[in-house]
């Protein structure tokens, strides 16, 4: 099913598709289809040009007001882009977290100072943020967290440990939650502070993880500061701008996830046809099953979209629990079409194919960013109104 | 093409949810479903003449109401939800389906006036011992005799085939195979030769007969187009009929599921609903995501359902066209009717005990979602269908 597009929408579509094929044609043709989910660390210098590169040419940020730097693009505008992106092969983005993530925390929550000072450069992709949520002890009970920030005369100093932090090597700005009134109940006394990530008190650690890579990383605040004035929508208010920041996902970039799932499984299709899997009747059912539930969700993401009054739809609801386990499910009929193939990795000591990477990522899918059991509680309580848990 | 519904078809929704939950009560059902005939001839009465739902799909040159697959959808969810015993799917989804797609001029003045009046009910005899769904299920043969045709073959499976005024009874020429050479035939169920016997099923909210032929005889104006090419206008017919059936399972679940959620919320065990335990939340929210999913693909089958019953009148869809309806068709079917199957069972076992009496309406869903999911091919049957599209 395809976008009803305006001609205005077409013409947008028709010049990111332009300037997308000449971009990847040039000296960055070699980023085509590179950097994305288990393959971050690939040609990091480039992809931070390339950010840059986009940036001046006015495609970052694209959904932003216009005063913030943006193009106030429309929904569909922003579906539109994603798509045109992914279809060309654009490189996974290094500057993501901050577009996705602090810009619109900071156009909702920021005051104009902190608008003024971070958001021309998140825009023009100078300036890569992380994110300082999860710790050992805080994970899918974020509010558990325990890094604490004092503050000291005009800084605050913080002193704690995250962890599972993207991007942290290549990161110059942390957003933080931290504790800064260690007295109140979990979930107040918690703030967003906004911390340098290039300084003494700061120490990263990389993760090694299921891959091999190292897209993680242990961040260990011991003495960091910022200034007092880093701080997102109050002292104290910090969880009720994180969990703001999780609203403002408004699905634009869901088309063109799918379109990389596309890809995928389209290479899978492929390798079945050639080494006859394809005719193994188990593994065509699967096959078969594969492409009508990514059809399918394709579909509750054009309900979504068309949806946009509802608060929070239940097809906005159940996107992430749908597309990580379909994702999943995909890495194992991956494996299973391949067969005797799947073991043999690209090379020594330790790259791995394309289709192994999704099979090995696809099991974070499921944890990150609010783990399945999580999810699965958001949409029993908010979709269907069941009861919480009494101790919560 | 939009996948929300409009303001007709919410009205539609609305008064048939009125009318059915009111007269397709669990009660109602019970009474209707233990007769021979499956339904009340008073309540059906009141569906003809009171809400014209013979008549929707009908052209309005045949005194039908004109409207078409789309307006179809929410009647069947609603069916679905109330698990409604009627003729309906018999004679709209198959007989007039059938009649649309492969009548004559004069076969479609002869019965769609007198079906959109409710003075006649119709079904489809295709289904034959082997229990298969697709063409090489027909062995019943028609011979040529003098300027008709003798028809002899046993037809099994067969829909309200018991208490249906007209057959739609597919049959084939004598020694050809597969899809070549089956021709269908317009057979008022009172014609010399042909016998139904009633069969008792699980699910007896949709009956189930057995037609003979026993060389009946029917004149050459029975058949309906071409002779030998009638497997075309039959694969779109089935099409169509899973289209309905698959919206009509998006209802039964999104029952299920209903009344899984309003018991868990006043349900209580260990001094509290069980609702708030995780292990119930998260059976519902696994039905949630099933409901909203297998309406995005119900609702996008009955889009170019609509289409290709509009390009009927302009000598059928394209063959791309064609496909792509065949594709959505069998991909709703496949997830429908296991999204159905699941929630129907989920509902049971939250109930507990009191689901597994006969007292509680849940087992009506749980045998309609299990009857569903063989009626027209099973989910396996429908995913293969997908598969050869995919050209595996």
């Amino acid at each position: 099913m395809e976008l009803q597009l305006t001609d205005a929408e077409r013409a947008f579509r028709d010049e990111v598709r332009a300037w997308l094929e000449a971009q990847l044609s040039g000296r960055f043709a070699h980023l085509r289809g590179r950097g994305g989910p288990g393959d971050e660390h690939y040609a990091i210098e480039d992809r931070l040009e390339w950010g840059r590169v986009m940036g001046a040419a006015g495609y970052n940020c694209i959904a932003y007001p216009k005063a913030h730097g943006g193009r106030g693009a429309t929904l569909t505008e922003e579906v539109v882009f994603n798509e045109e992106y992914v279809a060309a092969g654009g490189p996974g983005r290094i500057g993501h977290i901050g577009e996705t993530l602090l810009g619109p925390t900071l156009i909702h929550f920021g005051d104009a100072a902190q608008q003024e000072r971070f958001l021309p450069k998140i825009v023009s992709g100078e300036e890569i943020w992380c994110q300082g949520y999860s710790e050992p002890e805080a994970g899918s009970d974020l509010a558990n967290l325990q890094t604490k920030a004092r503050l000291v005369g005009d800084e605050w100093v913080l002193e704690g440990q995250k962890v599972w932090t993207s991007m942290a090597p290549w990161a110059d700005w942390c957003f933080v939650l931290a504790r800064t009134d260690p007295d109140a109940p979990k979930h107040k006394g918690i703030s967003y502070l906004l911390v340098p990530m290039k300084q003494p008190g700061i120490t990263i650690a990389p993760i090694e993880q299921i891959t091999g890579g190292a897209e993680f990383a242990e961040v260990f605040f011991e003495g960091a500061k910022t200034r007092k004035e880093l701080v997102v929508g109050g002292v104290n208010h910090g969880w009720k701008v994180a969990m703001g920041t999780l609203a403002f996902e408004r699905g634009g970039s869901t088309l063109g996830q799918q379109h990389l799932f596309q890809n995928e499984l389209d290479r899978v299709i492929a390798a079945a046809k050639r080494n006859g899997a394809g005719k193994d009747p188990v593994l065509r059912q699967r096959l078969a099953d594969a492409a009508i539930r990514l059809k399918i969700m394709r579909l509750n993401a054009m309900r979504m979209l068309a949806d946009q009054s509802a608060e929070l739809s239940r097809e906005a609801l159940i996107s992430k629990l749908y597309w990580s386990h379909w994702h999943r499910d995909f890495g194992e009929l991956a494996m299973d079409v391949l067969g005797a193939e799947s073991e043999l990795a690209e090379s020594a000591p330790y790259e791995l194919t394309a289709a192994q990477k999704a099979f090995l990522f696809a099991r974070s899918d499921t944890i990150y960013a609010g783990s399945s059991q999580i999810q699965r509680n958001l949409i029993a309580e908010r979709g269907l109104g069941l009861p919480r848990e009494p101790n919560r | 093409m939009e996948l929300t519904l409009t303001d007709d078809q919410q009205e539609l929704r609305r008064g048939a949810r009125r009318f059915l939950a009111a007269e397709s009560s669990p009660d109602k059902v019970d009474a209707a479903m233990k007769t021979e005939r499956g339904y009340d001839p008073a309540t059906w009465q009141r569906i003809c003449e009171e809400l014209g739902w013979p008549a929707l799909t009908i052209p309005e040159a045949y005194e039908g109401i004109g409207l078409g697959p789309r307006e179809l959808y929410p009647l069947m969810e609603e069916m679905g939800r109330h698990v409604a015993c009627a003729p309906f799917f018999s004679t709209v989804c198959l007989g007039v389906n059938a009649l649309l797609c492969a009548g004559t001029e004069a076969q479609k003045q002869a019965h769609l006036p007198a079906i959109a009046a409710g003075e006649r009910t119709a079904t489809v005899a295709y289904t034959e011992p082997s229990g298969r769904w697709d063409a090489s299920a027909i062995k019943a043969t028609a011979t040529r005799h003098g300027d008709g045709y003798v028809l002899r073959g046993h037809k099994r499976y067969v829909l309200d085939g018991h208490s249906a005024d007209l057959l739609v009874v597919a049959a084939r020429a004598p020694g050809s195979t597969g899809e070549n050479g089956v021709s269908l035939f317009v057979v008022p169920a009172t014609t010399a030769g042909v016998t139904r016997t009633w069969l008792p099923t699980m699910d007896q909210t949709r009956k189930q007969a057995d037609v003979v032929l026993d060389g009946v005889r029917v004149p050459a104006d029975a058949v309906m187009g071409e002779p030998g090419a009638g497997w075309a206008p039959l694969a779109r017919t089935l099409a169509l009929a899973v289209t309905a059936l698959a919206a009509e399972q998006v209802g039964g679940a999104e029952a299920c599921l209903e009344l899984a959620v309003e018991y868990a919320k006043v349900r209580k065990q260990f001094g509290r609903p069980i609702g708030s335990f995780q292990a119930i939340k998260h059976k519902c929210a696994d039905m949630l995501l099933l409901v909203e999913s297998a309406r995005s693909a119900a609702l996008y089958a009955s889009l170019l359902a609509a289409e290709a019953v509009e390009a009927l009148g302009a000598g059928g869809p394209s063959a791309g066209a064609s496909a792509a309806f065949a594709e959505a068709a069998s991909s709703a079917k496949a997830y429908c009717s296991e999204a159905y199957f699941h929630c129907a069972g989920e509902s049971i076992q939250i109930h507990g005990g009191i689901g597994f009496t006969w007292e509680h309406p849940a087992h009506l869903y749980f045998k309609r979602a299990r009857s569903s999911q063989t009626l027209l091919g099973s989910p396996a049957y429908h995913r293969e269908r997908v598969a050869s599209l995919m050209d595996l």
